[in-house]
């Protein structure tokens, strides 16, 4: 009997060119952008939604245009942060003009994500709903010419994989840690991700600096990584401390994403 | 994914797909030189899996519409669809099955309706004049 290979027609579902053309879309609707970071942690709680919201202000007040993607589907914060209304247009234009997509904007108040299919097996087909979700928002939001596209990653490392996946090229990434051991041991496990995927390190932010959270994790992270520590935020921080974070970030942010 | 008629020693062609609306998926495949026909039938997991990777088993006859997949599987907190309803909603073409939901969620909401079915469908379309949906 013959194999797969040995089958000369062409397969009619043409999944793999599907999924090709998948990668396409989001190739060219993202042309237009300039730069793409992803604010990433491994450990949850350390303020990623937040930096990434005051950063992406920062940058807007400087003249840039900036978005952001909510790429928490289960737990986004974005919308409020940036003060966008609930089922607003995507890409809703938040304060200072930053632009945004969140699952935030699908959702009912209060309703988790959820979809719909059998659930007695959902554990199987999930994850492949959630990087589709991704995938939409990559390639279906009309995002414009932007300076800078900055992707809002939830706690862990599953996230940032299916996005390196989806793009082709792997992201810039700027780490955000609390000072704690705790949080160094997990973000410096997702860092360590990041560099063997091949993604630039841009640098650390260190949230939540100045109160009852000791440790030195921003600065063991850097001494490991070599990477600068780019900002160290206080629990109240002011408008001018983005700013200033925002005019460390190394330039050029990152490549540009490439066509697979 | 290709189907081979062991027989003929032929490579099977796809015929058709058809989603029966209890979530399971029906694709056919027929002989070029035999006639003979196979389906695939997948359980509603294996449906669900397909589905969520953005795909269609037999090919996509039109582009993908802006958030197909969010605007067809995702629950956005409106009213349950019973499986009667879910029934006559795969039969809608995918790229309007997100918009053709969203219509009878937004009328059921409106009436304070918790609970879409084939009846409420029918009340529906008569009163929003939704033909063919």
């Amino acid at each position: 009997m013959r194999t797969y290979h040995q089958l000369t027609d062409p397969d009619r579902s043409g999944l793999a060119d599907q999924i090709g053309a998948q990668r396409k879309r989001v190739a060219a609707r993202l042309a237009g952008v300039r730069r793409i970071v992803a604010v990433m942690s491994g450990k949850g709680g350390v303020g990623k939604s937040y930096v990434t919201a005051h950063l992406a202000r920062g940058f807007a007040r400087a003249g840039r245009s900036v978005g952001v993607l909510d790429a928490d589907l289960n737990g986004p914060t974005i919308p409020r942060l940036l003060q966008v209304a609930q089922h607003a247009a995507s890409p809703a234009i938040g304060i200072d003009g930053v632009k945004c997509v969140s699952m935030g904007q699908f959702l009912e108040d209060g309703a988790p994500l959820a979809f719909t299919g059998p659930s007695a097996e959902s554990y199987v087909w999930r994850g492949a709903m959630e990087a589709s979700a991704l995938r939409e928002f990559l390639g279906d939001v009309e995002w414009g010419d932007l300076d800078l596209l900055l992707l809002d990653l939830p706690p862990g490392m599953q996230r940032y994989i299916e996005l390196c996946d989806i793009l082709g090229t792997p992201p810039a990434v700027l780490t955000v840690t609390i000072p704690t051991p705790e949080s160094h041991d997990a973000v410096r496990r997702a860092m360590r991700a990041a560099v063997e995927r091949g993604s630039d390190l841009l640098g650390i932010v260190e949230n939540m600096v100045g109160g009852e959270l000791k440790g030195s994790a921003a600065a063991d992270l850097a001494l490991e990584f070599r990477t600068p520590v780019l900002a160290r935020i206080p629990w109240h921080p002011s408008p001018d401390d983005w700013s200033e974070l925002a005019s460390r970030l190394p330039q050029p942010l990152g490549p540009r994403p490439q066509a697979p | 994914m290709k189907f081979l008629c062991v027989e003929c020693d032929q490579q099977m062609a796809f015929a058709e797909r058809q989603l029966p609306g209890d979530g399971t998926l029906a694709a056919t495949f027929k002989c070029p030189k035999c006639g003979r026909v196979v389906a695939m039938l997948t359980n509603p997991m294996e449906t669900q899996l397909v589905s969520s990777l953005g795909v269609e088993i037999g090919g996509r006859t039109v582009p993908a519409e802006p958030f197909e997949m969010v605007h067809a599987n995702v629950v956005t907190g409106g009213p349950a669809w019973s499986s009667g309803a879910q029934e006559r909603l795969s039969r809608v073409p995918s790229f309007v099955r997100g918009m053709v939901k969203k219509i009878y969620g937004d009328y059921a909401k409106e009436r304070g309706i918790t609970e879409i079915t084939p009846a409420v469908m029918d009340t529906a379309r008569a009163e929003l004049g939704l033909e063919g949906m």
